[in-house]
């Protein structure tokens, strides 16, 4: 009962903060957060293992990793709850989401919050030049979700066998014509698919305005026509004749490994880097952008509206903020995700966390990478997807 | 002789069972009904339409994608039935069948994910066996590009051959058993006294015997080859994918209201297999009806020595294609890099085992505890269930109602799951200990009660006559006679029901609400990472625990001979 004052007290005023925090933490202590996020990736699951001996240490909190192959499942599941009437004691207490997921949690009252903009770390949080910070997918944040780590969509390849890899739409596509079968993407809706195609819709339309606003039957047909005319002409030059499609990104990147194919792409700007780390990738593996820059976004956790351990899942949520926990991120042994901190807003001392990093050898600057363009409206996602199947999934 | 004596407790036994069985699978099916229905308030849908249906019948990949549902359950369980048939066939009366019975236990465990993934290694155009014959004798320096074979075949071919590498072993299995009951011996020495070769025999004589003690294991196999969601997922087409592929897309579809129409699809994917089993059972009739001249026709057939070698050459095939799957997976586990188009790791390593030893511990300790929990709950209602019905006939669990028993495996998993897990939330039961163990109960049950079955009704009564007039209680009887002689079929029904569990994915994640990890969710979770050498580690973990509960009943069996 005393945490939830405090709860509300958080909720309410951005002055008594201090205070309400310790409230929290102390409420924290000793609870059960039972964390669900995709759990494909043994990095970011051996990252996740770390952050749960630092909160047990730090807060008396237990962290349990309940690892998902589709984050969409978990979705299933608190709405299954929520539909059985579980309002209280749900089986989550802290999401992984990225902004499809959030938009559809944040319309049905799936979340708790706000709660992001009053933790402790949030302040450095870079919201000016990551505006996805604030803005997931179109959809204001509002507080409902922390943002946990920075995506930009990166193209790569291996430069040992492709020096001059292509930088456009048109390039891609003279590409595909001069080495067919070399060249796909993740079939829809796995989100890395659906963002290369976004990427693609962004450089062809003339009306990427349109493009944030809700879909519209007559907007759909006139700014998503260039875009089908590019997928029906390179499909027959694609892997497989464009008949199948790698499942998701990580399969993309066995393609690449495998060398069936000759580009990739991440949303992680330094998985290249990662994955040479590992062995996976070969020495020479580079990334690079189109011409034009490439789509950016957020990745966030929130906090399902159900779950019986909010005031220790805020705490992680905090955590995970840190510089420190923000650094170790972002270093390619570990996991290579790029922090949401802006750095000029860090002490001296946490700079330098930073600074140490080791570079990533196939990782881009941040001038090379540039400012990243933003995500359509939700709406339109789901308006592509379904036309993609219509076209070729039948 | 019947006996009327009441049991007592054992009474309720098959009552217990049943509603234990079907409680929750009648709770599932209302759960998707509603929604199938428009029905789902939860979302904003609170009036009943048939809405989902429209959306569903509107999309344009779904013709397809009933055409390859159909193509691949039907093709998929005729070649195993047709593979499992000509081995017993050719076999039945030589030293092969105990090799055959010998090699089933490995295969019978290894997890069909597990499979599916050794098998779209070995077959991809960058998979293995192109990487032995490259590039010094195709010339590939890179993989080639061929849509028409290879993981995610337009046709679904890799489909059916995954498929098939593991329902033909369950059918064989299944089809021993069944032998087992038959007077084969009498018979074939009658028929070969008439001049009938031994193959010929087989299908003249045993066969139509044998086929209705199968027929039910042939349903469970073709339901399940039909509804079947992590082998389609990992080596199926996806443009588009089989039905309960797509269902379960939708299920999980960012935006909410596509639960409704996945619902619809479940239901139809319900109604699909409930029809493909009528148009098998009526296919089969016809069959039977057809053949009936050349069964009496009197043609006595040769040797069949030729055949043989063509049956077992089918089956050595499909063996060595497992095998090598699986093998495949295991030296991925130890490999740092392994490019195209070495035939070998170019670097090895120890660390993907290392690394998630600590991991991995936790999950076999889960896995191998809800296993046993399962298992030793579906022996003690099937053991009692069948003691009731030894001293109380006519028994409720043979003839008409053993179908029953195989509900939880003819009924698709994705039309059932979600309305469990509602049923679950309602409850407070989710994410619980007694909700694992009860939903894996559930699949296990069917295969534990029929593997002991067959033993537990040949047992010859006189020997707990002998006891009984002896001076023996009954329940002496039972706990130091009966119990003792059956134990090499507890065994290997504790095996293969423990095994079933391992390899339960859907079951474990909606009912343990994720908390409970098992190596199978584990594998399946990482498999979304596409990372070969850490699903090589997991793949190799899953396949060894049922192995090693296989390698524990054969131990007792051993034991009871010496």
């Amino acid at each position: 009962m005393l945490a939830l004052l405090a709860l509300l007290a958080v909720a309410s005023s951005a002055t008594a903060t201090e205070p309400a925090w310790e409230a929290i933490e102390k409420a924290a202590r000793g609870q059960t957060v039972y964390w669900n996020g995709w759990g494909g990736d043994e990095k970011v699951n051996a990252y996740i293992a770390w952050v749960g001996e630092q909160v047990k240490n730090r807060y008396g909190i237990t962290l349990q990793h309940v690892k998902v192959a589709d984050i969409a499942e978990t979705v299933s599941r608190i709405l299954a709850e929520k539909y059985a009437g579980r309002n209280q004691n749900g089986t989550v207490d802290l999401i992984w989401i990225n902004g499809e997921n959030f938009h559809a949690m944040k319309q049905n009252g799936l979340l708790f919050g706000p709660f992001s903009e009053r933790l402790p770390n949030y302040p450095p949080v870079d919201t000016v030049t990551i505006p996805s910070t604030k803005l997931d997918f179109t959809e204001p944040v509002d507080g409902m979700e922390a943002p946990w780590g920075k995506a930009q969509l990166v193209f790569v390849h291996d430069s040992a066998k492709l020096q001059k890899p292509p930088k456009s739409a048109s390039e891609l596509m003279a590409y595909a014509k001069a080495h067919p079968g070399r060249l796909t993407y993740p079939e829809p809706p796995d989100s890395l698919g659906t963002t290369f195609i976004k990427q693609i819709l962004l450089e062809l339309t003339d009306l990427r305005e349109a493009l944030q606003e809700p879909v519209t039957e007559t907007s759909f047909g006139q700014v998503t026509a260039p875009l089908w005319r590019w997928l029906d002409e390179i499909r027959p030059h694609l892997w497989r004749q464009g008949q199948a499609y790698p499942q998701s990104a990580p399969a993309l990147r066995q393609l690449l490994v495998d060398g069936e194919i000759d580009i990739a792409f991440s949303l992680n700007p330094n998985d290249a880097s990662a994955e040479i780390e590992r062995g996976n990738l070969r020495e020479t593996a580079r990334t690079y952008t189109l011409t034009g820059g490439t789509i950016g976004n957020t990745h966030f956790v929130a906090i399902p509206y159900n779950s019986s351990a909010k005031e220790a899942a805020m705490v992680i949520a905090n955590f995970l903020l840190t510089p420190e926990a923000q650094a170790r991120k972002q270093d390619i042994a570990i996991w290579g995700d790029w922090t949401v901190l802006a750095l000029d807003k860090l002490s001296p001392a946490d700079r330098e966390r930073f600074a140490k990093l080791k570079p990533g050898i196939a990782t881009l600057s941040p001038a090379e990478l540039g400012t990243p363009l933003l995500e359509p409206h939700p709406s339109w996602m789901e308006r592509l997807e379904t036309a993609w199947r219509a076209r070729y999934s039948r | 002789m019947p006996d009327n004596r009441e049991h007592g407790p054992l009474a309720l036994a098959p009552a217990l069972t049943l509603s234990l069985l079907l409680a929750p699978v009648a709770a599932g099916l209302a759960g998707t009904l509603l929604p199938a229905f428009g029905y789902f308030p939860v979302v904003g849908a609170a009036d009943l339409s048939l809405e989902p249906w429209r959306v569903l019948l509107a999309e344009p990949g779904l013709e397809r994608s009933l055409a390859l549902t159909l193509w691949t359950g039907f093709a998929t369980t005729a070649l195993s039935l047709l593979l499992a048939l000509a081995l017993l066939a050719t076999c039945y009366r030589t030293a092969w069948l105990a090799r055959i019975r010998r090699s089933l236990a490995p295969l019978l465990a290894i997890p069909h994910a597990a499979l599916a993934f050794g098998l779209a290694f070995l077959i991809a155009p960058s998979g293995w066996l192109v990487r032995w014959l490259s590039p010094w004798a195709t010339g590939w320096e890179q993989p080639p590009d061929f849509a028409a074979f290879g993981p995610q075949d337009p046709w679904g071919l890799s489909l059916v051959l995954a498929l098939t590498l593991k329902e033909t072993p369950y059918l064989l299995f299944m089809g021993l058993a069944g032998l087992a009951q038959l007077p084969v011996e009498s018979w074939s020495a009658m028929a070969r006294s008439l001049g009938y070769g031994p193959t010929t025999t087989f299908l003249k004589v045993v066969l139509p015997q044998l086929y209705p003690l199968i027929r039910l294991p042939v349903f469970a196999a073709l339901a399940f080859a039909l509804t079947v969601v992590d082998v389609a997922l990992i080596i199926g087409p996806s443009t588009p994918p089989t039905l309960a592929v797509q269902a379960l897309r939708w299920f999980n579809h960012p935006e909410l209201g596509w639960r409704l129409p996945a619902a619809a699809a479940a239901i139809l994917l319900i109604a699909l297999t409930a029809l493909s089993l009528a148009v098998w059972e009526g296919a089969v009739r016809l069959l039977a009806r057809c053949g009936r001249s050349w069964l009496i026709g009197g043609g006595r057939g040769g040797r069949g020595s030729w055949p043989r070698r063509l049956a077992l050459g089918g089956g050595g095939v499909a063996l060595a294609l497992a095998i090598l799957g699986v093998l495949a997976m295991l030296i991925w586990s130890f490999a740092r890099r392994w490019n195209f188009p070495l035939a070998w790791p170019e670097r090895w390593t120890l660390e993907n085992w290392s690394s998630q030893l600590g991991n991995l511990l936790e999950m076999v300790w889960n896995t191998f505890a809800i296993g046993a929990a399962a298992t030793l709950l579906a022996l003690v209602l099937s053991v009692a269930c069948l003691e009731h019905e030894a001293h109380r006939r006519p028994s409720f669990f043979s003839g008409r109602s053993l179908w029953l028993l195989y509900v939880p495996l003819l009924v698709p998993q994705v039309g059932f799951l979600f309305g469990v897990q509602v049923l679950l939330a309602r409850s407070g039961l989710d994410g619980g200990w007694l909700a694992l163990v009860w939903t894996h109960w559930l699949f296990v049950l069917p295969y534990v009660f029929l593997s002991l079955a067959d033993p537990w009704r040949a047992f010859d009564r006189r020997y707990e006559q002998t006891a009984l007039a002896l001076g023996a209680s009954a329940g002496r009887t039972f706990w130091r006679v009966k119990l003792p002689m059956l134990r090499g079929p507890i065994a290997v029904a504790a095996a293969m029901g423990f095994s079933v569990s391992v390899a339960q994915y859907l079951p474990t994640l909606f009912a343990g609400a994720g908390r409970y990890a098992t190596i199978t969710t584990e594998a399946v979770t990482l498999a979304s990472g596409a990372n070969r050498r850490i699903i090589g580690v997991y793949a190799a973990a899953q396949t060894a625990l049922p192995l090693l509960g296989f390698a524990a009943a054969l131990w007792v069996m051993r034991r009871r001979r010496a």
